[in-house]
Order: C-alpha cells, then sequence, then structure tokens
C-alpha cells in the first residue's frame, strides 16, 4: 500500500466548523451532566471524517449537533460560515436503526425528502429512481420496509440521505445493526462508489465504535473519550482506497488506535490545548459507570485468557477477531477487570495480574472471597452499601437511595444499569443482596 | 406521597408497626360499612327510608359506598363468570364453537336494555324485597364487565406458550395444578387490564341502574345514582356537583388504592421481560409490602391460596386419555349438526314471535331510528377525533405533557359521563335548544377519552429517530402530518375509535332521553326508542330495539372496524 494525500484536495472548502461545542444537561439541584466538553471540529469537502468513541462518548450526540436536530448548550456552529440554527437542506443523515417509515414504500421513503423541497412528482420519480438505483436497490422499489432485510433497509435508508443531493453526510454507526457479512458489503459498496466520485456528496461524516470501520473507511479519525466526551486524539488515515485490512500498515494504524484508547486516561500535554486554557480537572472520586456485565463473562474471560494459546497475555484485535466480540463489548470487559484488578490493559493488550490468575485457579468458595476482597477494597459505592447495611438493625437499605447517589455523576439510565450490574457482583460473592418487590439492599443470614 | 417517602426501617420487622395501626382501622371502618349496607340490602322495599334519597351531602359519603359495594359485587360475579365459562371455552373445542360466537353478540348487545329483563326477574325471585332491585343493578354492571374480561381470559389461555406447556408436562402436573402454575397467571396481567376497562365503563353502568322504572316498578336504590336521580327530579343543581365531588373522591381512592397496586403486581406475571414497567411502584403497594402485619397475613393468605392450586386434583398428563366409543370426527359431526338444530329451533321461535307481535312498519321504523343513531354515534365519533387526534398527538410528543395528560385521561374515561348529563340538560332546557342536535354529544362525553387516550400513547411511543428524519428532511406541514404523524398513530386511534363508538352506542339509550324536573327531553332514535319501552316496561319492544341494535353495532364492527384494524395493524405499526 502506498501512501498517498487525501483524495479531492482541489476543492478544499470548509463545509462545517465546530467551535467550542459543549453539550451539557441540567439536573434538578445536582451538577450538571457534561456530555461533550470543548469539542473543535472542522470538516472540509472531499473527505471522510470518522468520530470513533465507546459508547456514552457523545460522538452521537455531536452528530446531531452537526445535522442541526440538537442545538449545543455552548459553542457554535458554521455551516459554509454562517451559523447553524435547525436542519440545513445541505445536511443528510442516515440512522443506525435505518429510521424507515413503515407505511411508505421504498419509493416514497426515498421521496420524502424531495416531497418536502415541493419537488414536482415527475421529476421526484426520476430523482428517486436514480438514487435507488445507484445505491443497488432497483427492482424493490414498491416493497414495504419490513419485506426488506437489514442491509436492504440499510441501503433505503442511503438512497433517501442521498437523493436530496447533500453536500455532507452524516453516517450514525450505520454498520453496527447490521451482520458482519452484510455490513462488510456495504462498506465496500459505498467506499467505492466514493472513490469513483459517483456519490452525490462532497464530504461524509462516519460515527462509529468500530476501530477497523474507521481506518477501513475515513482520511481522518477523531477519537473521543469518555466522561464527559472530549476529542482526545486525531490521525490521518494516509492510506489510498480500497484498503486492504491484511495489510501491515493498516494493522499497525489499528493497533495504534486501541493502544491509544486503552490508555488509562487520555495524557493531554498543556501545549495541546488552545492558549488560554487549563488542562481538565482530573475527575472528582465519583462513582463511575458500570456496564450490563454479568459475572459470568468476567470469570469466563479470565479463564480464556489464563488459558493456553494465550497464557495470560493477549492482543486486543486479536481476542476480539477470536472471541467475536465488538469493541464495545470488549472493552468494558477489559475495563471491569481492571477495576477489580483482575486485569490490566496496555499498549492494546490485555493481561491477567496475579490476582487475577489467582482466581482463576481457585475454587467457587475460594473465588468468592477473592472478589469479596476486591470489591470492597476497588468499588468505593459497595464499601458505601456495605456500611450503610451492618450499621442498620435490619440490614436493610433502600436501593433507590444509592441510585440517586451515581446520579451525581451519570445519567439515571447508567445509574440504574450500574447498581444492577454491582448487585450482580456483589450476589456472586455474597456480599449483600438485594429485593427486587420492595427495592431494598438487604444482608440475609449468610452475608452477615 | 411516592414510594421513597417510606422508610425503609420499617420493614422486615415483624412487629407491628404504625402502618398496621392505619391499615387496622381502615378495615375495621370497611367491615361497619359493610355490615350496615348488608343489613340495608335485606330490608323489605316499603322499610321506611328505603326509598328515599335525602339531598343532603351529609348522606353521600353512605350513598358513595354503597355504589362501591355494588361495583365490586358485579368484579367479583365477573371474575367467577370468567374463571367458568373463559375456561369451559378454551378446554373444549367443542363448547368453545358456541360459547365464543355467543360472547362476541353478548359484547355488541347494549347492556342497559338487560335492565328490562333482569328487574323483572330479580323481583320475581324476591318479592317485596331491596335485594330483587340490588341484584337487578349488579346484574347490569356485571354485563358491563364480564363479557370483556371472559374474552381477555379465553384469548390468554389459548396463547400459553408451548414450551411452558411442556415443562408442566414434563413435570407430570395435573390440570389444576398447570391451570393455577400456568394458565391463571398467564393470563392475569390481561386480565387486570381488562377488569380496569370494564370497571371504568361500570361506573356508568351503575350510576344509570340504581334509579330504575320498569314499567310499574320504580325503586331508587340509596346510591350515587339515585342521588342524582332525585336531584334531577327536584332540580337541584347544587346536589349534581356534590354527586360529581363524591363520584370524584370514590374514583380517586379506587384508582390509588386498588387498580394501579393492581396493574404494578400483575406486572411480575408479564412474560416478556421488555414490557414497559412504570418507573417506580405505586405508594399504595408500597405500603402493603412494608407494612409488617399486612404482609404477614397476605402472605399467610398467599401460601394458602398457593397449597391449594397445588392440590393434586385432576388427571395426570401422562394417564391414557379415556378411549371414546366413537371416533372424534363423528362426535364433531353430530355435535354441529345439534348446534344447527337447536339454531334453527330458535330462529323458528323468534319468527313466530316476532310475527305476531311486530308489523313489517314497524321493523322498518325500528330499523329507521337505529340508521339515525348510527348517524349521530359516526359524526360524533369524527368529531370527538377531530379535536382530540390533533391534541393528543401535540400533547404525546412531550413526555412530560403525555404523562399528566395519560393521568386525566384515564381518570376522565372512568368518570361516569351520566353524572354530568343534568348540566348539558339544563343549558338544553334554558335555552331552548333542539333535543335532536343538542342531547348527541351526551354520547360521546364519555367515551371521547378513549380516543385522546390512544392517540396520546401512540404519540408518546413514536420512535425518535423516525422524527429526527422527519426534521432532518425537513418534512413540515400538511406532508408531515399526512405522511409522519397520523400513519404512526392509527392503529392506536383505530383502538380508540373502536372502544368510543361501542361506548357510544351504550349511552345512546341513557342519552337520547333526559329530563330536568318536569322537562323530559328527547330525540329520535333507538337508544330513545329503548329508553321509552323500558319505561313503559313493554318487554317485547325492548327486545325488539336491543336486537336491532346489536345487529347495527355487530355489522358495523364487521364490515367498517375490523378491517380497518387489520389494514391499520399489517401497513402502519412499526415493525
Amino acid at each position: 500500500m502506498t501512501l498517498s494525500p487525501p483524495l479531492q484536495v482541489a476543492d478544499d472548502e470548509d463545509l462545517i466548523r465546530v467551535v467550542g461545542c459543549r453539550q451539557a444537561y441540567h439536573k434538578g439541584g445536582a451538577a450538571d451532566l457534561v456530555v461533550l466538553d470543548d469539542v473543535n471540529l472542522t470538516l472540509r469537502s472531499g473527505e471522510i471524517v470518522g468520530l470513533l468513541g465507546r459508547s456514552g462518548s457523545g460522538k452521537s450526540t455531536l452528530l446531531r449537533i452537526v445535522a442541526g436536530l440538537l442545538p449545543p448548550t455552548e459553542g457554535s456552529i458554521l455551516w459554509k460560515g454562517r451559523p447553524v440554527a435547525g436542519p440545513v437542506p445541505g445536511i443528510a443523515m442516515v440512522f443506525q436503526s435505518f429510521a424507515l417509515f413503515p407505511w411508505l414504500t421504498v419509493q416514497k421513503n426515498v421521496e420524502l425528502g424531495l416531497e418536502a423541497k415541493g419537488i414536482a412528482a415527475a421529476e421526484r420519480d426520476r430523482l428517486a429512481e436514480g438514487a435507488i438505483d445507484l445505491i443497488g436497490l432497483g427492482g424493490y422499489e414498491n416493497a414495504y420496509p419490513k419485506e426488506l432485510s437489514g442491509g436492504m433497509r440499510q441501503r433505503v435508508g442511503l438512497a433517501r440521505a442521498l437523493v436530496v443531493q447533500p453536500d455532507l453526510l452524516l453516517m450514525d454507526e450505520p454498520f453496527s445493526a447490521l451482520d458482519v457479512l452484510t455490513a462488510e458489503n456495504l462498506r465496500t459498496d459505498l467506499i467505492e462508489l466514493w472513490a469513483e466520485r459517483r456519490l452525490p456528496v462532497k464530504s461524509m461524516l462516519l460515527v462509529t465504535h468500530n476501530i477497523e470501520e474507521a481506518v477501513l473507511m475515513c482520511d481522518r479519525i477523531l477519537v473521543f473519550s469518555s466522561n464527559p466526551g472530549r476529542v482526545a486524539h486525531e490521525l490521518a488515515v494516509p492510506f489510498a482506497h480500497p484498503r486492504n485490512r491484511e495489510d501491515p500498515a493498516f494493522r499497525q494504524l489499528v493497533d495504534q488506535i486501541y493502544a491509544l484508547m486503552t490508555r488509562r486516561a487520555p495524557i493531554v500535554s498543556e501545549a495541546e490545548l488552545p492558549l488560554g486554557e487549563t488542562p481538565p480537572q482530573p475527575a472528582a472520586p465519583v462513582q463511575i459507570a458500570l456496564p450490563d456485565l454479568p459475572m459470568n463473562t468476567m470469570v469466563g474471560m479470565m479463564e480464556t485468557l489464563a488459558a493456553d494459546p494465550l497464557d495470560g497475555r493477549a492482543d486486543l484485535p486479536l481476542l476480539a477477531s477470536r472471541l467475536q466480540m465488538a469493541l464495545d463489548d470488549l472493552f468494558p470487559l477489559g475495563e471491569s477487570l481492571q477495576l477489580l484488578e483482575f486485569a490490566e490493559l496496555e499498549d492494546g493488550d490485555i493481561l491477567l495480574t496475579a490476582e487475577g490468575s489467582r482466581f482463576v485457579q481457585s475454587s467457587h468458595d475460594e473465588r468468592r472471597q477473592i472478589l469479596w476482597h476486591s470489591l470492597l477494597h476497588n468499588v468505593p459505592l459497595v464499601r458505601v452499601i456495605r456500611a450503610v447495611l451492618d450499621e442498620r438493625p435490619n440490614h436493610r437499605a433502600s436501593a433507590e437511595r444509592f441510585r440517586e447517589e451515581l446520579e451525581d455523576s451519570m445519567s439515571p439510565d447508567y445509574a440504574k444499569q450500574t447498581l444492577q450490574t454491582l448487585i450482580g457482583w456483589a450476589r456472586y460473592a455474597e456480599l449483600f443482596d438485594y429485593d427486587e418487590d420492595a427495592d431494598q439492599l438487604f444482608l440475609d443470614d449468610e452475608t452477615e | 406521597m411516592t414510594a421513597r417517602s417510606l422508610p425503609a426501617l420499617l420493614s422486615r420487622d415483624s412487629r407491628p408497626n404504625m402502618f398496621d395501626l392505619a391499615a387496622l382501622l381502615c378495615m375495621l371502618g370497611l367491615a361497619v360499612l359493610l355490615a350496615s349496607a348488608g343489613r340495608h340490602m335485606l330490608a323489605p322495599v316499603t322499610a321506611p327510608n328505603a326509598a328515599v334519597i335525602h339531598l343532603d351531602p351529609a348522606w353521600l359519603p353512605g350513598y358513595a359506598v354503597r355504589t362501591t359495594l355494588r361495583m365490586f359485587a358485579a368484579l367479583g360475579a365477573s371474575l367467577l363468570f370468567t374463571f367458568t365459562y373463559a375456561v369451559w371455552a378454551a378446554k373444549s373445542r367443542r363448547a368453545a364453537l358456541i360459547l365464543v360466537p355467543v360472547l362476541d353478540v353478548l359484547q355488541s348487545v347494549p347492556i342497559l336494555g338487560f335492565l328490562t329483563f333482569t328487574v323483572v326477574f330479580f323481583m320475581g325471585l324476591f318479592p317485596g324485597r331491596i335485594l330483587g332491585a340490588e341484584l337487578a343493578a349488579i346484574f347490569t354492571i356485571f354485563t358491563s364487565q364480564a363479557w370483556n374480561m371472559a374474552f381477555s381470559m379465553y384469548q390468554s389461555l389459548r396463547a400459553v406458550p408451548p414450551d411452558l406447556e411442556e415443562v408442566a408436562r414434563g413435570f407430570g402436573l395435573t390440570a389444576w395444578q398447570k391451570f393455577w402454575r400456568l394458565d391463571v397467571p398467564f393470563a392475569v396481567p390481561g386480565l387486570v387490564w381488562n377488569a380496569m376497562v370494564s370497571m371504568s365503563g361500570g361506573w356508568f353502568m351503575v350510576v344509570y341502574s340504581e334509579t330504575i322504572t320498569v314499567g310499574n316498578t320504580d325503586i331508587l336504590l340509596p346510591g350515587i345514582g339515585s342521588y342524582v336521580g332525585t336531584a334531577i327530579a327536584q332540580r337541584d343543581l347544587w346536589a349534581v356537583l356534590y354527586a360529581i365531588l363524591a363520584m370524584l373522591v370514590v374514583i380517586l381512592a379506587y384508582d390509588q388504592l386498588l387498580f394501579r397496586p393492581l396493574v404494578a403486581w400483575s406486572a411480575r406475571f408479564g412474560t416478556a421481560s421488555s414490557d414497559s414497567t412504570p418507573a417506580s411502584d405505586p405508594w399504595m403497594l408500597v405500603l402493603l409490602r412494608r407494612t409488617a402485619l399486612l404482609r404477614r397475613v397476605t402472605d399467610a393468605i398467599g401460601e394458602g391460596l398457593t397449597a391449594i392450586g397445588g392440590l393434586p386434583l385432576g388427571r395426570r398428563p401422562h394417564e391414557a386419555r379415556q378411549r371414546h366409543a366413537l371416533p372424534p370426527r363423528l362426535l364433531d359431526l353430530g355435535w354441529s349438526a345439534l348446534l344447527a338444530v337447536a339454531s334453527l329451533l330458535a330462529l323458528w321461535q323468534v319468527w313466530l314471535y316476532a310475527r305476531a307481535t311486530f308489523s313489517l312498519s314497524e321493523l322498518l321504523h325500528v330499523v329507521g331510528l337505529g340508521g339515525l343513531t348510527l348517524l349521530r354515534v359516526v359524526a360524533m365519533v369524527l368529531l370527538a377525533s377531530l379535536v382530540w387526534v390533533p391534541a393528543g398527538i401535540w400533547l404525546g410528543l412531550d413526555p412530560v405533557r403525555a404523562r399528566r395528560t395519560q393521568f386525566v385521561a384515564q381518570f376522565m374515561a372512568a368518570f361516569p359521563a351520566n353524572l354530568f348529563f343534568p348540566i348539558f340538560v339544563v343549558l338544553i332546557v334554558h335555552f331552548r335548544l333542539s333535543s335532536d342536535i343538542w342531547l348527541t354529544p351526551l354520547m360521546i362525553l364519555g367515551t371521547q377519552w378513549y380516543i385522546l387516550f390512544n392517540v396520546v400513547a401512540a404519540a408518546s411511543s413514536f420512535p425518535a429517530d423516525l422524527l429526527e428524519v422527519a426534521r432532518s428532511l425537513q418534512v413540515r406541514g400538511p406532508l408531515w402530518w399526512l405522511r409522519v404523524a397520523l400513519p404512526g398513530i392509527l392503529p392506536h386511534y383505530i383502538t380508540g375509535a373502536i372502544t368510543a363508538s361501542g361506548g357510544a352506542w351504550n349511552a345512546a339509550i341513557a342519552a337520547e332521553v333526559a329530563s330536568w324536573g318536569d322537562d323530559h327531553l328527547s330525540a329520535h332514535g333507538l337508544g330513545a326508542y329503548i329508553a321509552h319501552a323500558t319505561v313503559a316496561g313493554d318487554t317485547a319492544h325492548v327486545g325488539l330495539g336491543m336486537t336491532v341494535m346489536a345487529m347495527f353495532v355487530l355489522l358495523f364492527n364487521r364490515a367498517v372496524w375490523r378491517p380497518l384494524a387489520d389494514y391499520a395493524r399489517r401497513h402502519f405499526a412499526f415493525v
């Protein structure tokens, strides 16, 4: 693979500029929940830019802000130099869930944007026909969305966005609801059309949590950090299309991004920051949001890591393909193991700690003991819960109270999920139990 | 009061606590009320205070309790009916051949029309006692609930997942055990929901049935309905307002104390975990769960019931079925033939009776009246839709507004609209308006809320990304309504419109005639025809009116609503 300058440098025009964008949700009383903090982004015509990050890093929010669907709390969005206040005709969007109207045929779905523009029926028909043929849907014009497979539905979504001939195409995880083969097929088709300059768009902005997808498609990748969402890194992808996943340079870039994303805290040197800004304060010692992760999965992961070919250390991209896990499954798993000090993430690798190895080799009862100590030692909220339960004469406490405590540092949904996960882990360790009817945490005879 | 404000410390402590004291006092009060109401029921009709309704508001709480008791008596009867009729229909294929269509027809029969027959029947059963009239009123409420609940039960029983059936069979549960361990829990959510919806209709019926006049039998049963009836006769608008206030309290209490806890409780029987569960439990359920003594009592009752459900009654699945002497096909054939002969005989009897009693011109006249009422129902449903569909979409798209509206709409749907009739009648009498036109809105007064309720539900569950697509493509104005909003709410809207039109037919009997003191208003229509025949005690004409109305409802459902609902489900449901 040869290094080449980005495509279509000729018409180097600024399409969209995001300056100092901040998005926060106001919560009664407590501090605001910051989803995006000080995000700057410039999109020029002729490039595909990827927003890469974990779920909850605010990248989809940023996409909606760019689309004019959501006004930012602070900062400004400029579309071709003019401020954006609401949806702009030159921007179209493709959704993860396809978002097709079930009561409209393929043709009618594609025509919707044209109808809104007040284009005459004959012209609509012609344009829609063109988009449908371009995207490989010819013959399906009269089908309803429910008759189509997922891949075909997303093609309708693409055709609907392309038919209005937008300058900028926004894509919100467009392939993540599709199976592996279908997604790859659609990706290559899209890139082929782009490389042949047959897409009626000047630039594309792609939100993804799939590192390989980002490297395969984008000319520039912005890596987001979570909580609050910030642009942690920016990388140029200097490969020409079509790209080869097996190319050593390709693999190296993928590895590099893995390493960036598994770094403990994104290190931002003051030199990189715009003048006059202080580096972000380290987060207060608050509880981090936990994924919906049962203990069994974590145990299975540790056992796989400890077992033969891996022997306690594995390359994350390899592990991902080996276990058929998406990035969004693997990272939370690795980070949760890291939180419990059973494993460490390092340079895109995951390695089992001594405690982790001891856990794997132990009997069920000993495992329980190890987890017990690990939870009390590493998860502050578990320590608090246990202390409260020990102190109460009836050893019961309302779960709502701890959920509210969590809501100080995360959204209510994440708070609910985090406590749910903690309850699962605590039950494994027999640290405390949960009464679903009464929504109370309690110690029963065994856990006391 | 929210769930959070109850201290967690109270629970799991087996000693009685202050909540027990409160609960105990409430129960004592309830027992006293029940006893006094029961004593009244057995009193003779001629007892001095039996037929006198006092308009002093101090009497209202007592009347409210009597009315509520009738509701619950009917609910009990409906449950009994549900657990026999529906179970029989679900378990026996041959019985279902006749039981299910009968239920379908019964659902379409105007409930208020039953009054004529039941009053005569029950008064004959208990001559000279209030009990007869009480039973007739209770039966009327029963007819407004039972069919609906039985249908829900029947459908649930038919839809028990096959893998659970197999588990039950694998463990060798007897028929009785399987019924209580699998069938009933599976049917609970649907049953509770339908009972709640039917209770809403029941309030309307109970208010109507408390002032029964059938021919020469004229009875006032003490209750909110008869209080309003007396207020109308004496032209006392304040008393009507007091009654509305009392009803508000009763329905609020019934909603908060009984049905919200029940619905939350029944959610645990839902098999799908993705069901939209309310964010927090209703406070009453929390109270019940956290009150130590009550919890022990309910636990004990629960355990007792569980034990009864576990009794090894009935056949075990591995025991061979009894061999029939005849092959099943022949039995089926014989059964169908029997049904056909019985139907033909019945038809012959009806024909003979009808030919002797009614002339052809009268028949045509009644059908014409039915057409008039149909026109009213359609016009009212359209009018209500014109108002509530746009309003419902606007309200439903905002989560906060949607929640508030849901509460109000649910409440208004449960509120017996006939309590508001006098206010309208006063206006009509005062301004000398045409009763043919101005009595019509009364039909939809109570049931319009079902349209609002369903539209709000649909709008609030409208997929967010579809709305975003529309905004992103800048779909606005008429195009937005036509392509986005209206199709999205259509399936829900049709459900609401069906309920509303069914309710309107029923209300026609109560709404096409009205009075205020000595001013009697009457519109031309089938409802008024039935109402007049009822007052005259003319059972033959009541029967004719009911039959024609039932036919109209059945035909309208089959020819319009069902195809519409099917079409909407196929084309407009979100995948």
